[in-house]
């Protein structure tokens, strides 16, 4: 009794904005690791991606190191896209996101779970996988630990920006190609910062300046891509 | 002072008669200053003492990068005004602002290649303001593909909206990021316009073009929103005292 009464107690005390964020995020987690294929296809997307570049280019580590950071965020970039069509796919389809946008809960904070569920699904798989696949490209030891930071707070702006693109298009049939189109542009940004903060740290640099500017994307992410999601899943729904 | 005219850019029959009426203003002036700056530019204009009349092209090139800017920042604040007020006609400016700002931006880049040829003796180099310029022909792309993938129009119009609302946020940060991708690369090219070295017969056409190129804008986005009203409205009975007078 008294520690029903407790938990009780504890629940009423968290915003019940962020309580109900964070069952949406524990449901999302639970249900991917039922369903283990949408965890493991994009990391096999990534690897595949990567092992093109020595096949198409050289097999000489020399020569491939330079251009290692380009090939891991190109990967990473479209491994992220790829896995954004899962973000709302099935929630939409099945009307789970319909009942998230009339349950009178803030959308913007359900929405925000789902994408920080879909960040540590794909992103942080493949922030670990990243030095692995840096290692086959030449990325010297040291680095490694450089890529797994850089990659995974680039995936994290890469999902939260990609929330608005995937929301928008939630009702398009085969909407992958275009999903790329609206995202791609957006995310050049992205890009830019990420690579050089790799590359910095293949150079064995100090690459706090572009993982600085990067963390500023996030920031701005964080705080205006949930509203935008939101706004766009409301518009899709209609 | 009075709010009516704003609540009447609501009636789609007045915006249409407005455009209609209004149309003529700006494409006139739009074409005698356009002419009048080719003529100063290409003929009075002295040849530049380093790029000889290759700079010429500048009278074509820079209005268009102005403008494929400019347009997207009206199509933004059209979309803008219409998610916020659910202006119906906010919209039809949004759709009518999409193939004009594509249109500018590819221009801007095809004169960008035909007067990199002379100063750079390549048709393509990253250069800072080609490559956000690229970058911009695929944010109106993706807003056109986005658009076309809708069949209700409604849907089309808020989604596009927020899409082109997400889009200028953003612009001024890819921006920044692509100069600044392009500083670690190579030095800083020699494209230094509006700088106030530039003599001043060449700066005046210049300035006329700016301003043709805007109006022509207007002119193309009233005409354009004519057709979009129509679209739109072809099942109202006010269509039917337009079109058969």
């Amino acid at each position: 009794m008294s520690a029903a009464a407790a938990t009780v107690a504890s629940r009423t005390e968290v915003p019940p904005a962020l309580a109900v964020a964070w069952l949406a995020l524990a449901r999302d987690l639970r249900l991917a690791f039922r369903k283990r294929e949408q965890l493991i296809q994009p990391l096999a997307f990534f690897v595949i991606v990567t092992a093109l570049f020595p096949l198409s280019i050289t097999p000489e580590l020399g020569e491939l190191r330079p251009i290692a950071p380009g090939v891991l965020w190109v990967a990473a970039l479209l491994s992220s896209l790829l896995a954004l069509d899962f973000l709302f796919r099935d929630d939409a389809q099945d009307g789970t996101l319909e009942q998230y946008a009339l349950s009178g809960r803030s959308l913007t904070w359900l929405l925000f779970a789902k994408t920080a569920a879909h960040w540590v699904l794909t992103g942080v798989p493949l922030a670990l996988i990243a030095p692995l696949t840096g290692v086959a490209l030449g990325a010297p030891g040291y680095s490694l630990l450089g890529i797994v930071v850089t990659i995974a707070t680039g995936t994290l702006a890469l999902s939260l920006l990609g929330s608005i693109g995937a929301a928008l298009t939630v009702g398009v049939k085969r909407s992958g190609v275009l999903l790329s189109l609206l995202t791609l542009p957006l995310a050049v940004p992205i890009l830019i910062f990420g690579a050089r903060a790799t590359q910095l740290a293949i150079r064995n640099e100090s690459f706090a300046a572009p993982l600085e500017l990067l963390a500023a994307i996030v920031v701005l992410c964080l705080t205006l891509a949930p509203l935008a999601a939101a706004a766009a899943v409301r518009i899709s729904l209609e | 002072m009075t709010w009516t005219w704003f609540h009447r850019l609501g009636s789609p029959p007045h915006v249409y008669r407005l455009a209609e009426r209004l149309t003529p203003w700006f494409a006139w002036p739009a074409g005698l200053l356009i002419v009048g700056a080719l003529y100063g530019g290409l003929v009075l204009a002295p040849p530049d003492y380093q790029q000889g009349d290759g700079f010429r092209i500048m009278y074509a090139h820079v209005p268009c990068a102005w403008m494929s800017l400019m347009v997207y920042v009206t199509m933004a604040t059209a979309s803008a005004v219409g998610l916020i007020w659910r202006m119906k006609v906010a919209y039809a400016v949004a759709a009518s602002c999409a193939p004009i700002g594509a249109s500018f931006t590819a221009a801007t880049l095809m004169t960008g290649m035909l007067w990199g040829r002379p100063m750079w003796g390549t048709y393509w180099e990253w250069d800072p303001l080609l490559t956000s310029e690229l970058l911009l022909l695929f944010l109106y792309l993706g807003y056109l593909g986005l658009r076309s993938s809708f069949d209700d129009m409604q849907r089309a119009d808020r989604a596009s909206a927020v899409l082109a609302v997400v889009g200028v946020v953003n612009v001024p940060i890819i921006h920044f990021s692509v100069y600044w991708w392009n500083s670690l690369h190579q030095a800083p090219s020699v494209m230094k316009l509006g700088a106030p070295t530039i003599a001043l017969p060449m700066l005046i056409p210049l300035l006329m073009m700016f301003l043709g190129f805007t109006l022509y804008f207007i002119a193309i986005l009233l005409v354009r929103l004519r057709g979009e009203v129509l679209r739109r409205e072809r099942s109202a009975s006010w269509i039917r005292e337009v079109v058969t007078p």
